[in-house]
């Protein structure tokens, strides 16, 4: 042996993960992701970050927060800091149904079940409805994190078009009508009918009751995740659909928007024969919600405005969702296309023809921007010349400073396929890997 | 040993950050658990006040890609004086920098596939198609593009098919301005350390990649169980020590000091084949310096220690 090698060890083979033959089939596509680490560099103070979707809390009363809190620990420290009730706490549960009442929803306590944020309900239903195998319903494109728990329980996702009204009757009718002449079973139509993430747009008043009869007609499930409902800038809030169907939708609801993600309080209203799997579920996955967070959820309910503050938010994201459309009008090139919502945090745009977001992530985080590439929100590949703009983080003039970055790097991408040619085939690059559910990407 | 307090520079604003700070947080815990006192700090406007206010004996720069990788921030850690682990500025310029690691490489007679570097205005001027067939022409198939400047396998791809060739390119441009179009060398991929604590460059234990997809990519690189790696590789003594002998001499030619990592092919015919070298190589749970530490009976706290000592003990570098 040369002079240049230590004595070596007996020769090993690893694999450096020592349970790689045990996992699961359903983690095969767990793997690293280009697009993942390059959202690490987004987190930098310098990059615009138009990609994460985390709610801008800055205004909160902090002090009140604080107080209701320290009072919480003073007053039911023992209860607070015990395992509860796997259903949710009671009065927690009161609450959240004067809290869904102002989207037309007449529940009873008994019928909500708390959760972890409404990303666990999601969880949990598909859990208790959900097959290998089976089909979900889900719009085009759809949330993320959906997308990841409809992938865990090995669902196939077929996915509906929308447009500026939402989900589209005739498609959501033909997508039924072919999934069951081939014998597929469906298990539910999962929407987010206002301020879709990351579609923008809202189910109009005039399809909601298309969508439902179509569903009723089917036979057909609704969950109806409603994350962004009381973020509206310029309308009351929608009626949900579950307030004019309740056999025949859950609807998940979540505090992470109105009030604070980490406490991670969402809900699921099920009708009742659904709740009880529903609770067993949750028993089975945490024993019981966090009782800490719910009671302080309950405790800012209780003290505070919580509706004046909705209203802070909806003006704050108001007034981000003008500079980014403004930013957009002024700068973005003439061939690229967006909506404008109404409501929630996002904008969706579609890139002129023959770019690639994903394949043009790379760039971006170069020129110190960041947003979510389109296939995120595609379980099947699709989403590649469009993007998901979150508008709902940065001031306004960071988000008017990312538009102007971003549209450099489409220029830049513009002439590289100008040079190879539109219609080039794009390279293994960025494709592989496990791009989602993540915070960066929710 | 002399040095007591040491600064890991993980992070950065390179495509690699994520990995950057993987390999900071292995190398902090690694002197941590040899009683190392240890700070991991990202590089940010903030640095050069808290290296200047608090100055440590030594500062690790683990930062991939560029800005760490290209000898950027070391320079600025000479400006303020501040000793380093690795490699001077101008030796990290030239060994990031694929073509001119390969020119000089070459010079000193070492085996580097055929190639050529290209910047995207190149095809703008003179065309995409004529450019592309010249390539073509000139180094056949398969080749492989990337990123002059770079690592991870970020934006790199192979091409086997003539039509691929421009979506390799658009997908090497989108990490970097100029691309390396170069042939694929089939056979044995193998990474060599070479390290030099105070007498001399040596290699360790060369690690075989065998990645199951057959593609060495990001996903290969940093998901465990998707790679299976041979260490010591399975080759012939003669062909561990010709790796070995490659990975000093490129180690050598590039004027690097204290660590490196050269990636190699061992082609059928038991040629080895310099691609590139790193002089902040990967230190992640599933990087290959690590596994060929570990293979040659070293502690990897114990073993950047002696590095550090090294670095902390070596002459302070003039400035003219």
């Amino acid at each position: 042996m040369s002079e240049h090698l230590p004595r070596p060890r007996p020769s090993g083979s690893t694999r450096l993960d020592g349970y790689v033959d045990r996992y699961a089939a359903r983690t095969r596509g767990m793997t690293a992701s280009e697009i993942r680490a390059l959202f690490s560099v987004a987190s930098r103070p310098e990059v615009v970050s138009l990609a994460g979707g985390m709610p801008n809390i800055s205004g909160l009363p902090l002090d009140v927060v604080g107080d209701a809190v320290a009072d919480l620990v003073h007053a039911r420290g023992t209860v607070a800091m015990q395992y509860g009730s796997g259903q949710g706490d009671p009065r927690l549960r009161e609450q959240i149904c004067e809290v869904m009442r102002l989207e037309g929803i007449d529940a009873h306590p008994d019928d909500v079940v708390v959760t972890v944020g409404s990303q666990q309900a999601v969880d949990l239903v598909t859990r208790i409805f959900c097959d290998p195998g089976d089909v979900v319903i889900c719009e085009a494109p759809s949330y993320v994190g959906a997308l990841g728990v409809f992938k865990a329980y090995e669902c196939d996702v077929v996915h509906v078009e929308m447009d500026e009204h939402g989900l589209v009757p005739q498609a959501l009718r033909d997508a039924i009508a072919t999934v069951e002449a081939a014998g597929r079973r469906i298990k539910f139509v999962y929407t987010i009918p206002n301020y879709h993430n990351p579609a923008g747009v809202s189910l109009s008043p005039q399809r909601r009751p298309e969508i439902l009869e179509i569903c009723r007609e089917a036979d057909v499930l609704v969950l109806e995740d409603n994350p962004y409902g009381l973020l509206g800038f310029d309308e009351e809030p929608y009626r949900a659909l579950r307030a004019d169907e309740a056999d025949g939708v859950i609807y998940l609801g979540s505090f992470s928007k109105t009030f604070a993600p980490g406490f991670r309080v969402g809900w699921a209203l099920a009708p009742h024969a659904v709740r009880e799997k529903l609770v067993l579920a949750q028993e089975s996955a945490t024993l019981c919600p966090p009782s800490f967070s719910q009671l302080a959820v309950s405790a800012y309910l209780e003290r505070h405005d919580w509706r004046g503050q909705v209203k802070q938010f909806r003006e704050l994201y108001r007034e981000r969702r003008d500079a980014m459309v403004e930013a957009l009008d002024d700068m973005m090139p003439a061939a690229a296309r967006w909506n404008v919502p109404t409501g929630g945090f996002y904008v969706w745009l579609t890139l002129p023809p023959g770019l690639d977001a994903k394949a043009m992530l790379p760039r971006a985080v170069t020129s110190r921007v960041a947003f979510v590439p389109g296939t995120a929100f595609f379980a099947d590949g699709f989403g590649a010349q469009s993007m998901r703009l979150s508008y709902c983080y940065p001031t306004p003039e960071r988000i008017r400073e990312g538009v102007r970055r971003l549209v450099g790097v489409i220029e830049e991408e513009l002439e590289l396929r100008e040079t190879f040619g539109t219609a080039v085939p794009l390279a293994r690059g960025t494709g592989r890997g496990y791009d989602g559910p993540h915070t960066d990407l929710t | 040993m002399s040095a007591t307090r040491v600064v890991v520079l993980a992070g950065g604003l390179s495509h690699e950050r994520d990995v950057s700070l993987r390999s900071g947080r292995r190398v902090a815990e690694a002197l941590r658990g040899i009683g190392v006192e240890v700070e991991e700090r990202d590089v940010d406007a903030g640095l050069l006040a808290t290296l200047r206010d608090d100055r440590p004996d030594c500062v690790l720069p683990l930062l991939h890609g560029e800005s760490g990788e290209d000898g950027a921030v070391r320079e600025v850690l000479e400006l303020v004086d501040v000793p380093y682990l690795g490699s001077r500025p101008i030796a990290c310029r030239s060994a990031f920098d694929k073509p001119v690691a390969k020119a000089v490489v070459a010079r000193a007679g070492l085996h580097t596939p055929a190639g050529v570097a290209l910047p995207h205005q190149t095809f703008r001027e003179l065309g995409a198609a004529p450019v592309m067939a010249a390539i073509l022409d000139s180094l056949g198939l398969p080749l492989v593009v990337k990123p002059t400047r770079g690592g991870s396998a970020l934006g790199c791809t192979a091409v086997r098919d003539p039509a691929g060739l421009a979506g390799a390119m658009v997908s090497a441009f989108a990490y970097g301005d100029t691309a390396l179009v170069e042939r694929l060398v089939a056979g044995r991929e193998v990474a060599v350390p070479v390290v030099d604590t105070g007498d001399g460059p040596r290699a360790l234990p060369v690690v075989e990649i065998d990645p199951d997809g057959g593609v060495y990519d990001y996903a290969a690189r940093y998901t465990a169980g998707s790679t299976r790696f041979e260490v010591p590789a399975k080759l012939s003594d003669d062909l561990a020590e010709e790796c070995a002998r490659v990975a000093v001499a490129a180690h050598r030619a590039l004027g690097l000091r204290d660590l490196s990592r050269s990636d190699l092919i061992v082609d059928d015919a038991g040629t080895v084949w310099f691609l590139e070298v790193n002089v902040a190589p990967g230190m992640t749970e599933t990087s290959t310096v690590p596994l060929s530490v570990a293979a040659a009976g070293l502690d990897l706290g114990g073993l950047v220690a002696d590095l550090v000592r090294t670095a902390v003990d070596r002459p302070r570098p003039e400035r003219s």
